[in-house]
């Protein structure tokens, strides 16, 4: 609406004169609710009467909210939605982390528990965070347009926020070097989302952390030795590896748009 | 409370149908729950009868964008939900309560049905106000600070009800939404359902014929995932003559029309 009315038009509209006709007071009406220069006109043309009323009218209104119900404080922290439903697989998550720590302090010749289960330490609480098991309103989240890699990155985030700290006062602890355990849990997690738009996060998650315990903790525990993946120089690759899956999950967003609907 | 009516709301649409399937598949699991069905809707309220395992269900899920067709074509609001694209334009203009209606026990009404409005992707500005009309609509008023977990089973629908409606959907889908509703909260749905058929598509899932004589303007009638009759209130009450079984011309006029299908696939 690039035309303003005229200045005369505005004030035989406010005075209701007859030979306006409905179309152009509907225009009229039109073009006044978005435009606030109009309306000043608008509220100068009427007669003293009419502003007089229009006055006490808001003054009414301002009255009634004053002294009526404040508007509902909103909490915002209620938006991660499963918060309370991810929090018994943080304390558990939390807990493997202790756990570690104690038996590497308390064992000097085993290879650190902390830098063999800090990988798989975030998965546990990825898997709850976006799972039909979980989350009871998934059938609902399922038809949302919000429902997608953002919202399952926010949720990843909010998890990461929680367990990273956990690692990073077990690392201290143990005094193991942060590109040890921080990026082979990164890399994880973001494998459990890549490998998730295929076979779903919960899934993707815990076969993972299945996958690594078989195949690194059971034998590095056997043999008493730490593997070479978790040596002091291998932290380049790791970060190749998180970058490369980091990669593959924005790419393959689409995957995330339908949650993996199954069987109610 | 009035709302302002947007330029979007007001353009004319350039599809024919709000809701259109064309020979459309479905699995549940293993089993073609919808099989080669033929729908087209457009604004109202109809409802959607059938016998248990029909693919009533099913068909809302896919409605839903809940469960991708396996095979046909389906087109919501002019959008394909079959091939690649994205749903996200779809689903902001969708309302969707489910056969079982998962919820956050911990929540406020106000609490759950203001997450659904974020998660719908609303402006944040006009949540507040939605939230409340859309728990005025289903009469929860009394109730909206109080825990989800505390609500009676006929309260925890109408609750469903609400984060539906919030975001004014253009295609709402109510999977079996009278069930534990007492008769006079019945009786309250039924306008809220005429008043939403005004200006948007809504499909009722329902076992209870009844409801279906009085609240909506038009019936589609599944059976084994196929369409088997698709017409108005009036007519599916003339289908059935004294020998059916049934107590109301509706439900005799549903019983006579599957019968004559069992009859014909049989046959």
């Amino acid at each position: 609406m690039t035309t303003h009315p005229t200045s005369a038009l505005i004030s035989r509209y406010a005075v209701g004169a007859a030979d306006v006709d409905d179309a152009t007071v509907w225009a009229v009406e039109a073009h006044l609710e978005s435009c606030a220069a109009c309306r000043t006109l608008l509220a100068d043309a009427v007669d003293p009467g009419t502003r007089d009323l229009l006055g006490r009218v808001a003054d009414g209104i301002a009255d009634g909210i004053a002294t009526g119900p404040g508007p509902v404080r909103r909490r915002r922290l209620r938006r991660t939605g499963v918060a309370a439903r991810v929090l018994p697989w943080l304390a558990t998550a939390a807990g493997l982390m202790l756990a570690a720590v104690v038996f590497e302090r308390t064992f000097e010749s085993l290879p650190s528990l902390v830098l063999l289960l800090s990988p798989v330490a975030p998965l546990l609480p990825v898997a709850a965070a976006w799972s039909r098991r979980t989350d009871p309103a998934w059938e609902l989240l399922a038809t949302m347009p919000r429902a997608g890699l953002w919202l399952l990155l926010r949720r990843t985030l909010a998890v990461l926020a929680v367990v990273v700290p956990v690692l990073a006062v077990a690392g201290w602890w143990t005094g193991q070097s942060p590109a040890l355990w921080l990026l082979p849990a990164l890399a994880f997690t973001a494998g459990s989302l890549a490998l998730g738009g295929l076979v779903g996060v919960d899934v993707a998650a815990l076969g993972l952390a299945v996958a690594w315990s078989a195949a690194v903790v059971a034998p590095s525990l056997a043999g008493r030795r730490l593997p070479a993946i978790l040596a002091g120089g291998s932290w380049p690759g790791w970060a190749v590896i998180t970058v490369a899956l980091l990669a593959v999950v924005l790419v393959r967003a689409a995957d995330h748009r339908h949650l993996g609907a199954g069987r109610t | 409370m009035m709302r302002a009516v947007s330029a979007a709301e007001i353009a004319p649409t350039t599809y024919p149908w709000t809701v259109h399937a064309e020979n459309l598949v479905v699995r549940a699991g293993r089993h073609l729950a919808v099989n080669g069905l033929d729908l087209a809707l457009g604004t109202g309220v109809h409802g959607l009868l059938g016998p248990n395992g029909a693919g009533k269900t099913t068909l809302m899920r896919a409605l839903a964008t809940v469960v991708k067709p396996a095979g046909g074509r389906l087109t919501l609001l002019g959008d394909d939900l079959t091939g690649r694209a994205d749903p996200r334009r779809v689903r902001r203009s969708l309302g969707y309560l489910p056969q079982h209606f998962g919820f956050y026990p911990r929540f406020t009404v106000r609490e759950f049905v203001e997450y659904m409005a974020w998660l719908k992707e609303m402006p944040s500005a006009v949540v507040p106000g939605a939230v409340q009309r859309a728990i005025e609509r289903v009469g929860l008023t009394d109730r909206a600070d109080s825990r989800m977990k505390t609500l009676s089973g006929g309260m925890l629908r109408r609750a469903g009800i609400a984060q539906a409606l919030v975001n004014d959907p253009q295609v709402l889908l109510l999977d079996e939404p009278t069930v534990g509703l007492d008769p006079e909260q019945r009786m309250g749905f039924r306008d809220l359902l005429r008043e939403l058929g005004m200006d948007s598509c809504v499909l009722v899932s329902t076992h209870l014929v009844e409801d279906v004589a009085v609240a909506c303007t038009d019936v589609v009638l599944l059976h084994e995932g196929r369409l088997v009759w698709q017409g108005s209130t009036a007519e599916l009450a003339r289908q059935g003559g004294a020998g059916n079984a049934g107590d109301s011309a509706t439900e005799r006029g549903y019983s006579a029309l599957l019968h004559a299908y069992r009859g014909q696939v049989a046959g």
